[in-house]
């Protein structure tokens, strides 16, 4: 089994293919099994990823299960998973089952809908394991095709202005990323990512146009890759495609959205912008700190007065991901555990809050926090679940939402007291957001006439939360399972990048001398 | 020694009797009953040039004192060129036929045009250079106005005929100042008067007049008006055929003159080339936003294209010529399938050529809506299709040249571009249902292959080009030294 990840890879585009290609009419049976195929093509991406969990080395820092192949232009066809990339591989086989399930009941060209989901797992997976620039650029890139045509053809009324800007603006970050990995491939003479990660980028400084740049050319590949990461994330102020995107998108394109695509910006800094450019990010960091203690506070007063319950948890998830980037450029080993985790946790429970958001709009068609009130009368196990990962989105002690929140904190206290005291209060306002969302949807009288017959959840819908409550819970109780995993591999990832930091600066100290 | 020299231009003197005699055959006899019949012998008849030429073995052989030169990089210029055109040439004919446009002078028009194209790739002289040109526009200006009761058509050919004369007179002017400060009109001749340092003013000058003319040739902003009334005007077999063989030919013209005549000073004319690639990238963005009719929005498409294309020329290196040929053969392939679409775009029979007329085109026909879908993100330059490879070889030759503002520009231009191939994407896929279907099942199954096969590429070139990228770089080598 030497090309493993290959496999997994590739199992939902063969699934995609075999569907595009055999599966012909519109009846109701081909839409039964499409979605058929589709569930067991994901289910068994799940169980053939369970390899590469069981058979990962935790200790081992280095790259596993690598793949290696020539490719044109002198790249390479290059595979690899390490303990920073092997959970959100996990991650992405997890939750693609539950997001076929999910859609269930779509009856408006279900085959299209199902090779859709199919190809961006594929792409999905590809952008945690690729270890060749280009490889990665092509998986990253790629993927905006089907979640373009997701949110264009599922979508809601504004869709067609939601895909438009999640294309555009996602696509624009993204190109300046690739000049500066042509940039790379120059300087380096290779895109192979084991071998980037121990190139020293130049780091004197120099001026470009009059501009005088801190850092060299380490700090412009920083930004162009900032760019494109910081879109993707979203951070403030280049978050504004996603709620329009999360609004208008359909409930399992959501949960995509939410659950892996966001976390792709943050697998990026910890894969190039921190290894590689440690100038750059020494250069940068204060500023990502401020602005992701900016995005905690703004995003989550922005978030409590929304109208839309997509748009709530859209603006959450901004605020949420503030914490991952602030504790990935604290750069200590708390931090990066910390980000890690909580992009973890987040796919959890994001996921599972724009399922129960999908839940009643099912039913009502309607996601106005208004046209709700009194749903516990009527829906009782949905009320336990919403509450659960409300309280996990607050980051309550138990789930798992509370261990990121707290390991990135307490990684950026000890860099910058006045970042960490200002995105604390961010977990405040995420309990006054939260839980007053669920004060109006949930709690009160029955009185809307309207929700009077409103049913509980079905046994398919219990059956797609099941996994996510047990993942929420036993992260948040035993946090062990994620940070054994990613520790080694995380400590030296600090390790290499002080060692980079200071021999940067010894070899600029050199130079001036 | 004459021997000699015919042997090495014995694939155009193949094509140019084949092409007369079929003319004299076509007179006498059957006339434009021959017609459907001619296309598909001038195309087949191309197809084994481009075999001959394309195995022909290698090496450099140099004819009539070096004023035909047959080398890597003009055999790989004509198998793209002869391919292209013999492939356009068969999806027209079902097309022209129903409209009565067959006419028998239109294989041979098509056939005498590739002759020039051919001489063109394979000029080392001025005065070939300038036969082989002419010899290509004349008969495109009569294939522009072959639909001779159509004010348009008629409209295209007459503005290409005037604008072209005008390139021409450019081209012209700067040869003969080249010559003058030469002495010579054979390229060998003038890359050794035009070395780095000691350059003369005067050549200069002609430097830039050929450049205008050749970039005139390629539809390089700012002498791309012509596009977009031709590219609208001509009938659309017409069109494809403009926006493929020509511009491959006019690439590998622009590159040999730049390369094989001047050498030797680079650097002059590196930065006037990056210049007519920055102003063609932006301006074919932006101006296709407002379009609706697809053959002009095909048009500047076409002129942001050859800014990438012209992105690798101003790099001045081999790899720069590598990445410009490798890019034109993909443009050429997209471009094939994406006119297949285009010619298939019909209602009740009748051509339409306005993109919202795609409404919800995807329902309909999903195969055909999937693969314009992977030929739109290729065109877009968006990964994993082979259109993204294509930019990111261009791209690269700028940086390693230097010329890392352009590549910053050229992908801030591909992302205002994106808009438009994205907006027929949102017709086809998004749009509301009301408006006048266009036909099912148009189009013949020949059109239906080269949608395909041009969006298959697309897709499963990236595994390994299919050997282009070694050709091209044996081609570019042998360009550049």
């Amino acid at each position: 089994m030497d090309n493993l990840l290959s496999i997994v890879t590739f199992i939902p585009a063969v699934a995609a293919a075999i569907l595009a290609l055999l599966l012909r009419g519109d009846d109701e049976d081909a839409r039964r099994n499409a979605k058929w195929v589709a569930l067991f093509a994901t289910s068994a991406t799940f169980l053939v990823s369970l390899f590469i969990l069981f058979g990962f080395d935790p200790q081992n820092t280095g790259f596993q299960f690598v793949e290696e192949g020539e490719w044109l232009l002198g790249l390479q066809y290059k595979m690899g998973v390490d303990g920073i990339s092997i959970l959100f591989v996990m991650l992405t086989t997890f939750m693609m089952p539950l997001v076929i399930a999910a859609s269930w009941d779509v009856t408006h060209r279900v085959k299209e809908y199902m090779i859709a989901f199919l190809l961006l797992e594929t792409l999905m997976l590809g952008v945690f394991m690729a270890l060749d620039l280009v490889l990665f650029y092509l998986f990253f890139e790629a993927g905006l095709i089907p979640m373009f045509l997701i949110i264009g053809i599922w979508g809601g009324k504004e869709r067609i202005y939601a895909s438009f800007k999640f294309f555009l603006y996602t696509f624009l970050g993204s190109v300046l990323m690739l000049v500066a990995m042509v940039g790379m491939f120059s300087d380096a003479g290779t895109t192979d990512i084991t071998a980037l990660l121990t190139h020293e980028f130049g780091s004197e400084d120099f001026s470009v146009l009059g501009i005088h740049i801190v850092g060299g050319m380490q700090t412009l590949m920083w930004l162009a890759f900032f760019a494109s990461f910081a879109v993707k994330m979203p951070m403030w102020p280049v978050h504004t495609w996603l709620p329009d995107a999360h609004v208008q998108a359909p409930t399992a394109g959501s949960v995509v959205l939410a659950a892996i695509l966001l976390k792709m910006g943050g697998y990026g800094f910890l894969r190039f912008s921190l290894p590689m450019f440690p100038v750059g990010s020494e250069v940068m960091g204060p500023l990502v700190l401020w602005m992701s203690a900016i995005a905690i506070v703004y995003t989550s007063l922005v978030a409590l007065v929304q109208e839309d319950m997509k748009k709530l948890i859209a603006y959450s998830s901004v605020a949420h991901m503030g914490f991952v980037t602030m504790g990935i450029f604290a750069a200590n080993q708390q931090g990066i555990d910390g980000a890690i985790f909580q992009m973890i946790s987040h796919g959890f429970i994001s996921g599972a809050l724009f399922l129960c958001v999908g839940v009643i709009y099912d039913r009502m068609h309607t996601r106005d926090i208004d046209a709700y009130g009194g749903l516990v009368n009527r829906m009782p196990a949905y009320a336990l679940i919403f509450m659960l990962f409300t309280m996990a989105n607050v980051g309550l002690p138990g789930t798992s939402g509370f261990v990121g929140e707290f390991l990135t904190l307490m990684a950026v206290f000890q860099v910058n007291t006045w970042v960490a005291a200002v995105a604390t209060t961010g977990v405040i306002f995420s309990a006054g957001y939260a839980l007053w969302l669920y004060r109006r949807v949930v709690m009160g009288d029955l009185i809307k006439e309207s929700l009077k017959s409103i049913t509980d959840m079905t046994r398919r819908e219990r059956a797609i939360f099941a996994p996510l409550v047990v993942m929420t819970i036993l992260l948040g109780v035993y946090p062990s399972l994620v940070t054994d995993i990613i520790g080694p591999s995380v400590e030296a990832l600090v390790g290499n990048y002080e060692t980079a930091l200071a021999s940067a600066k010894a070899a600029v100290q050199h130079a001036s001398n | 020694m004459i021997q000699a020299d015919l042997n090495v231009i014995l694939p155009e003197i193949m094509l140019a009797v084949y092409a007369m005699a079929a003319l004299l055959v076509a007179v006498y006899t059957g006339k434009d009953k021959l017609a459907p019949m001619l296309v598909w012998l001038t195309a087949a008849g191309m197809v084994i040039i481009a075999a001959i030429v394309g195995l022909s073995g290698d090496g450099t052989n140099v004819a009539f004192g070096g004023m035909f030169v047959d080398d890597a990089f003009s055999r790989f210029a004509k198998v793209t060129i002869l391919l292209s055109a013999a492939a356009v040439l068969v999806m027209s004919q079902d097309y022209m036929t129903r409209r009565g446009l067959l006419r028998f002078e239109y294989p041979i028009l098509v056939a005498l045009a590739s002759v020039g194209m051919m001489m063109m790739v394979s000029a080392g002289d001025l005065m070939a250079l300038y036969m082989g040109l002419e010899l290509q526009s004349l008969a495109l200006y009569v294939v522009a106005s072959l639909r001779r009761d159509s004010a348009k058509s008629t409209e295209a050919g007459l503005k290409y005929f005037v604008l072209g004369a005008l390139s021409s007179g450019l081209l012209l002017y700067g040869a003969s100042l080249v010559y003058g400060y030469s002495g010579t009109t054979l390229f060998s001749g003038i890359i050794q008067a035009a070395q780095h340092g000691e350059v003369s003013l005067g050549m200069l000058f002609g430097l830039i007049f050929v450049i205008s003319g050749l970039a005139f040739k390629v539809s390089a902003v700012p002498f791309h008006m012509w596009t977009p009334d031709v590219y609208e005007g001509s009938p659309t077999p017409v069109t494809a055929f403009f926006a493929t063989a020509p511009k491959m030919a006019a690439m590998g013209l622009f590159a040999r003159v730049a390369h094989d005549a001047f050498g030797g000073i680079v650097a002059d004319w590196s930065q006037v080339i990056a210049l007519l690639s920055l102003l063609s990238m932006f301006l074919g963005a932006v101006a296709a936003i407002g379009q609706t009719n697809i053959k002009r929005l095909m048009a500047y498409s076409s002129i942001a294209h050859m800014g990438y294309a012209l992105m690798g020329l101003a790099a001045g290196t081999a790899f720069g010529v590598q990445a410009l040929l490798v890019y034109m053969v993909i443009y050429v392939t997209m471009n094939v399938g994406t006119f297949a679409f285009i010619l298939m775009m019909e209602k009740d029979g009748q051509p339409v050529t306005d993109i919202r007329s795609l409404g919800m085109y995807s329902k309909r026909e999903p195969g055909r809506a999937l693969a314009m879908l992977v030929l739109l993100f290729s065109l877009a330059g968006v990964p994993p299709m082979l259109g993204f490879f294509g930019k990111l070889y261009v791209l690269r030759a700028a940086y390693d040249a230097g010329l890392a503002w352009l590549a910053i520009a050229g992908v801030v231009a591909s992302v205002i571009g994106a808009f438009y191939y994205l907006r027929i994407v949102y017709y086809m896929y998004f749009g509301d249902d009301e408006s006048e279907a266009l036909d099912q099942g148009s189009g013949t199954p020949v059109l239906w292959g080269f949608l395909m096969a041009s969006a298959a590429v697309m897709v499963l070139g990236i595994i390994n080009m299919f050997g282009v990228e070694g050709a091209a770089a044996a081609a570019a080598a042998v360009l550049v030294n």
